[in-house]
């Protein structure tokens, strides 16, 4: 048996959560398989399909209540991807379901060719993506895909930061008519949003607002980002946190903006330190001509440590301690 | 649409020199192959598919994916026959700016899907099919591959997930021309015998005379007596009606000189002025 896993949060980041008012919700998985269901209750046309990823996917009840609605295709996903393509081609409205590491590699032709290229709206959705995974080793860890689906052209890429952003976007998606992949992982998540938010794709949304530091996070890493802003109020520095939930189309608006107004900028994504978020906001500063003092706070190129999710946040420094020791060093460069 | 055998004969003579021509004009295409797969896509276009340019939005209408994309000049020459776009689009083939890529791409009229990758038709047509009998529609769906295409494992996958799913709206055939752009298929990486591969697999597997209008025709005919996925495989000859270009792999993607164009034109003239009536009757 595997040791129990341990926590995502330090007694101290638990403690400024607590601080700041957060209430812990329910893993993006069961938000995503709850939304799903309730929207398949009421559209006939969504179908769920999955590549012997309904356990995973936590698509039991799914299946159990809309049988007609799910389609199984075994471990096999490339064909997952091209029947998802081809069910979308003759009006389906198809969520393919399958975890990230395998569905946006082995697959990634698919994606590129059956449904980006050839425009048919399949909703792609990466399940225990990044390290959610964690002990189970690089296999089963996605830190290449927003890398890699980024270079592909006609795909929206988006990672929601709590349960709010992840039953927002997954609504959103099923009118939307192009393609789109979706990732999240597997464990619970505190609330980070009020109701009274609007989410809007390609939006981002201001958590925090800061002038010494600005975080622009992605996925689950912005509840990290957003207790080390906490922590480093308490040292009088002034972050802005920015979940940028969507990666493709980029919110460059609203980078340029951060780049513009605060004193340093880290990106913060569970994923390779390239081709990620932090790629992206790098070349918007850059070609804008903006000189910040600015890191990359993601996972380096080399075999990932092993460990669980929680384990391997904390060797890399994304977590409250880490990202706020991160801004503290960088914010000592800026001479301004 | 009840084109005679000889009328049949005639279109695959003029898809045929359409083909020629094109590839000539843009100076590249898929030569070898578009001959080997020309006669199916004839049988198909003005024989069995229920799509027009007047229903090709109707959800009711059949599906034809080209898996093996690379033959795209004859399903150009085809689409533009029976009037999804004038033939003289095709003078931008692959040319700057085109919509007439060297693979199909749903910016043509006609096309259902972008391939040219090998390995993906056959599981698009399978989510087509499946979507066809969750909403109780009758149309059909037919892909053609290449058997070159078939060391492709997702094919393999798609056909799995086609006989689990008993679909008998789907129809694949193979342009089974034995060659592929290294040599003969069996050399490079053999994947026969396909029929028992097949059957393995759970489909219904016929072998036709790729060439047969007769055979082809009723091959893809509708039946209502079978009730898997159904494959055909057509025994074609790459490079068909061109002496030169028969049986060889290096018209793969071979273009034609002035003189080997002069030539060919000239086999496809006697063949029109020969052709003995009726054509394309079973042996």
């Amino acid at each position: 048996m595997s040791a129990p896993a341990p926590s995502m949060y330090s007694p101290q980041a638990r403690a400024m959560a607590e601080m700041l008012g957060l209430k812990m919700g329910r893993a993006n998985l069961e938000e995503f398989a709850e939304t799903l269901l309730s929207m398949a209750r009421a559209n006939r046309n969504i179908l769920a399909v999955t590549s012997d990823s309904r356990g995973s996917g936590k698509l039991g009840l799914f299946a159990q209540a809309l049988p007609d609605q799910i389609v199984e295709l075994g471990i096999a996903e490339q064909n997952l991807v091209g029947v998802a393509a081809g069910l979308a081609s003759a009006g389906k409205t198809v969520y393919a379901v399958s975890p990230a590491c395998f569905l946006t590699a082995r697959g990634l032709e698919q994606i590129k060719n059956d449904v980006a290229y050839s425009d048919h709206p399949v909703k792609l959705i990466g399940i225990s993506a990044g390290v959610s995974y964690g002990a189970l080793g690089s296999t089963h860890h996605s830190l290449h895909d927003l890398a890699a689906l980024r270079a592909i052209n006609n795909i929206d890429i988006v990672a929601p930061a709590d349960n709010f952003e992840t039953r927002e976007i997954i609504r959103q998606s099923a009118d939307r008519q192009i393609p789109i992949y979706i990732r999240f992982g597997k464990a619970p998540l505190f609330d980070l949003n009020v109701p009274t938010t609007i989410f809007e794709l390609g939006k981002s949304i201001t958590l925090r607002d800061g002038t010494d530091i600005a975080f622009i996070a992605t996925g689950e890493t912005v509840i990290h980002s957003l207790l080390a802003a906490g922590a480093l109020a308490e040292f009088g520095v002034s972050s802005r946190v920015i979940s940028m939930h969507t990666v493709k189309p980029l919110d460059a608006h609203t980078v340029l903006k951060a780049g513009r107004e605060c004193r340093a900028l880290v990106t913060v994504e569970e994923h390779s330190i390239f081709g990620g978020l932090g790629d992206a906001c790098a070349a918007v500063l850059m070609q804008a001509g903006i000189s910040v003092p600015f890191q990359i706070a993601a996972f380096p190129d080399e075999h990932t440590v092993t460990g669980s999710q929680a384990d391997i946040f904390q060797h890399y420094g994304i977590s409250m301690e880490g990202l706020a020791q991160r801004a503290q060093t960088l914010l000592r460069l800026d001479s301004r | 649409m009840n084109l005679s055998d000889r009328e049949l004969a005639l279109k695959s003579i003029a898809y045929r020199r359409s083909m020629l021509h094109w590839i000539k004009h843009a100076g590249a295409g898929h030569t070898g192959g578009g001959l080997s797969c020309i006669d199916i896509l004839n049988v198909l276009y003005n024989r069995v598919l229920r799509v027009s340019p007047a229903t090709f939005a109707d959800p009711n209408r059949d599906r034809y994916i080209q898996s093996k994309g690379h033959c795209v000049e004859a399903l150009y020459v085809v689409l533009a026959d029976r009037g999804f776009f004038p033939e003289d689009k095709l003078q931008t083939l692959c040319q700057y700016d085109s919509p007439f890529v060297g693979h199909p791409t749903r910016a043509v009229p006609g096309i259902e899907h972008n391939t040219g990758a090998l390995g993906h038709g056959l599981s698009v047509g399978v989510g087509a099919a499946i979507a066809g009998k969750k909403d109780r529609r009758d149309f059909r769906v037919y892909v053609l591959m290449g058997d070159g295409e078939l060391a492709e494992g997702s094919n393999w996958e798609a056909a799995m997930a086609a006989a689990h799913y008993s679909l008998d709206n789907l129809i694949a055939v193979v342009d089974h021309n034995t060659l592929q752009i290294s040599g003969r298929t069996r050399d490079v990486c053999s994947n026969e015998p396909l029929d028992e591969k097949f059957r393995a697999f759970g489909w219904h597997v016929q072998t036709v005379e790729g060439h047969n209008f007769n055979e082809l025709t009723a091959a893809l005919a509708p039946s209502d007596d079978i009730r898997t996925p159904r494959m055909i495989i057509a025994n074609t000859t790459k490079g068909k009606g061109i002496s030169f270009m028969e049986d060889a792999a290096k018209w793969h993607h071979g273009v034609p000189s002035d003189a080997e164009y002069a030539a060919a034109m000239r086999e496809l003239d006697d063949a029109s002025t020969h052709m003995p009536n009726p054509v394309g009757a079973a042996r």
